[in-house]
């Protein structure tokens, strides 16, 4: 059995609460007592029907709001796979939440509800989505009983949406009419619409193909810790351990040791169950090299003839979390992979307009906002764009002050300044 | 340049990859944090972590130690196996005690209350003061209850030990923020994407060891709260409770006062795994009395600083 993680956002009453409820429901992943109590809430709040929504309702500002205002995370299994939901909020003002859940995700269901069309918020979700770099999105077009089970909505929504997502790349982009109050099209096929011929959506979450995700053609290995047992049974043991971000290791393989160029090979790769022929993302293992080199946490192997930028600048796509904007000069702690250094903002170049996707020049990024800056760096960092790898692509910024995570970075370019391309796609 | 559709991709079940997930988050609070300690109750989500930390650390030892949290209210079984388990793999054992704190005028029962669940978050805190602890592992679960279903992997605490839901950092990717400042200190959940399943089809697939209340036995047993509690010289009863001999486990171990036997004759873990199969109630559900008082007792007492 494998491990699919999605991620959820739909805006305010779209039906996602009820979308996800009735996963769980239909999937056996609600219990008997959780269910019990939101059938309790339910009578007491005067609803005739059982409010599946209810079961994803978290902390108690929320349900006193009535909105579901954090990230929440969620497990169900079907024979075929176990799934991680991260169910995120949908309003503007929570993009950070959507983008926290999104970092992870395999997979991006986007609710859309039939009656309105595709508005602003669907739009700020396929974005963030894409921007994140989820490989796989499924528009969810939801309330189709709401307007008789009409084709031509479904359609006409479709057509829209995939005129506008044209300028994101977005890798595997599909449709599902639902009605997640009825459960059509969830998981089993709606005999509603006989003119939808896919999927229902539970099929696609359970047989979409994710193996070819993973990024097995760089090789990049970030040293988390140094093992050194102070036993005499192990005392010439010196490994580095750590989870593989991209490509295949294997023994024996020439390594260069970054930021210091030094070269060397793969003597072991271990885990406590025994050695490795070979390692790959998302393995975490212990790899002990032929000589001896200076080597500590922040440093990253990798292969002689595939490398990352070693740089001290970047230009990368953020998304500000804090309520005191980004400006320029502004100065945070930057942790990538296992390295923290100190960051500089150069340069903001724009601010993106989530909807209209247009690019507007910007002092400051307020809370929420995404932009693209250009960062310094007090130490040489070794990076991959975020569209080649999330691992080694992507980092956040943390306030010096607070110590707080105030923004998501997603690497564009590394290295010095250069001029940005027009045509070059958003996303 | 190498085609990726040639490479073999070793394979890979859910299991491989919960595991290398909470693998990377110790490694990385043994990396950023100068004294971290990992809690250890016995339980089978701490054998789980302790499994974890064996394949985070070996050969080496492990860069923290354990402290178990000591109600005094502890099934006899579940002590026998905590030391065992700290014997075998030789890592050294910190015991705070909840009857020290009560004896010291730290805390105080609740007359008629016999649980010592609350009163365990002074005695943790204290412990943690104490030995200057700035990282806590936790084998809590986000399936087990919904105000948990929120929380970071990295939960911040202040100097009160207090959860603050609204003020979370985002946690983004795997990269985990550790910073703290005076005063804070974190609480780190490494199986926070594991479900009840999942640990026990790890217990089943790593083979590891289990205090024996988790597998069907017979015990002496009242009815209270909807509940089967097991007899115990701190659980005084009324007289209309009464006590019948049954075939019974738990599925959680806590404060033997609050925590239910359920009738069970599942006797091996793939019984047991079987039984979770075909649950429909959740373990907490079944088997706390004390989250059953409130829909919000769990966010309340997180926010005062429990696990
Ligand atoms: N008719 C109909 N109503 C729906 C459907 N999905 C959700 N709803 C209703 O829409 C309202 C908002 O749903 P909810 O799940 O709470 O939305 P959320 O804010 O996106 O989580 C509720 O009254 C639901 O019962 C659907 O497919 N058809």
């Amino acid at each position: 059995m494998d491990l699919l993680r999605f991620s959820t956002a739909g805006s305010v009453d779209d039906g996602k609460s009820t979308l996800i409820g009735r996963l769980l429901f239909d999937s056996k992943g609600i219990f008997e007592d959780q269910y019990a109590a939101i059938e309790r809430t339910s009578r007491r709040r005067g609803h005739t029907k059982v409010d599946l929504a209810l079961l994803t309702d978290g902390l108690r500002a929320e349900r006193e709001q009535g909105i579901t205002i954090d990230v929440a995370y969620r497990y169900f299994a079907t024979p075929r796979r176990k799934f991680i939901v991260a169910d995120t909020p949908g309003h503007i003002q929570y993009t950070r939440n959507m983008v926290t859940g999104a970092s992870t995700a395999d997979l991006a269901i986007v609710l859309v509800d039939a009656r309105n069309g595709v508005l602003e918020q669907s739009r700020r979700h396929a974005f963030i989505a894409a921007l994140l770099g989820i490989p796989h999105i499924v528009v969810a077009v939801n309330k189709m009983d709401l307007v008789g089970y009409d084709e031509s909505v479904f359609e006409a929504i479709r057509a829209d949406f995939s005129e506008w997502a044209a300028k994101l790349a977005i890798k595997d982009l599909r449709f599902i009419p639902i009605s997640a109050l009825h459960g059509d099209n969830v998981v089993q096929r709606s005999l509603s619409m006989p003119w939808y011929q896919g999927p229902s959506l539970l099929y696609d979450l359970e047989n979409v193909y994710i193996g070819s995700d993973r990024n097995l053609i760089d090789p990049r290995f970030p040293v988390q810790w140094v093992i050194r047992p102070q036993s005499d049974a192990h005392h010439d043991f010196r490994g580095y351990a750590g989870q593989v971000a991209g490509g295949v290791f294997r023994t024996g393989d020439e390594v260069v040791v970054l930021p210091s160029g030094r070269r060397t090979r793969i003597s072991r790769i271990s885990t406590m169950d025994g050695d490795l022929e070979t390692a790959a993302p998302p393995m975490s293992v212990i790899i002990e090299l032929a000589d001896d080199v200076d080597i500590s946490r922040g440093n990253m192997l990798s292969r002689p003839h595939n490398q990352p930028t070693v740089a001290q600048e970047l230009e990368a796509m953020v998304c500000w979390m804090a309520d005191t904007p980004l400006k320029q000069g502004g100065r945070y702690y930057l942790k990538h992979t296992t390295k923290t250094v100190k960051a500089v903002v150069d340069d903001l170049r724009y601010a993106m307009d989530v909807n209209t996707l247009h690019r507007e020049p910007a002092t400051e990024l307020g809370l929420n906002a995404i932009g693209r800056v250009r960062l310094r760096t007090s130490e040489p960092l070794m990076l991959d764009e975020y569209r080649d790898s999330r691992t080694t692509g992507g980092f956040i910024l943390i306030d010096e002050a607070t110590s707080d995570t105030v923004g998501a970075g997603m690497v564009v370019r590394a290295g010095p300044e250069q001029h940005i391309e027009a045509d070059e796609a958003v996303a | 340049m190498i085609d990726a559709a040639q490479v073999p991709a070793p394979r890979f079940s859910h299991l491989d990859a919960l595991e290398a997930e909470s693998v990377f988050i110790m490694r990385e609070v043994a990396a950023e944090f100068q004294h971290p300690a990992l809690l250890f109750s016995g339980g089978k989500d701490s054998i789980v972590l302790l499994r974890l930390a064996e394949k985070a650390f070996r050969p080496a030892r492990f860069p923290f130690p354990l402290m178990h949290v000591d109600t005094g209210h502890n099934f006899p079984e579940v002590m026998d196996f905590r030391d065992r388990r700290v014997a075998e793999l030789g890592e050294r054992l910190i015991v705070a005690s909840v009857q020290q704190s009560i004896d010291s005028g730290r805390v105080r029962e609740e007359p008629g209350n016999p649980s010592r669940n609350r009163l365990q978050t002074t005695t943790l805190l204290d412990g943690i003061l104490e030995h200057g602890f700035d990282a806590v592992f936790g084998g809590a679960r986000r399936d087990e209850e919904k105000a948990r279903a929120k929380e970071r992997v990295f939960s911040l605490r202040d100097e009160f030990g207090q959860w603050e839901p609204r003020s979370q950092r985002p946690e983004l990717w795997s990269l985990y923020n550790g910073r703290l400042r005076r005063g804070q200190h974190m609480r780190v959940f490494p199986i926070s994407n594991w479900t009840e399943m999942d640990v026990w089809q790890y217990i089943e697939r790593e083979q590891l060891e289990v205090p024996s209340i988790y597998f069907a036995h017979e015990r002496d047993v009242f009815r209270r709260d909807n509940m089967w509690l097991g007899t115990s010289e701190h659980l005084p009863r009324g007289e209309d409770e009464l006590v019948e001999r049954m075939v019974v486990r738990y599925r959680t171990v806590g404060d033997a006062t609050c925590t239910g036997a359920v009738s069970s004759d599942a006797a091996t873990v793939e019984a047991i795994i079987v039984e979770v199969a075909a649950a429909r109630i959740t373990e907490r559900g079944a088997t706390r009395a004390d989250d059953a008082f409130s829909e919000t007792s769990m966010e309340d007492r997180k926010r005062e600083g429990y696990f």
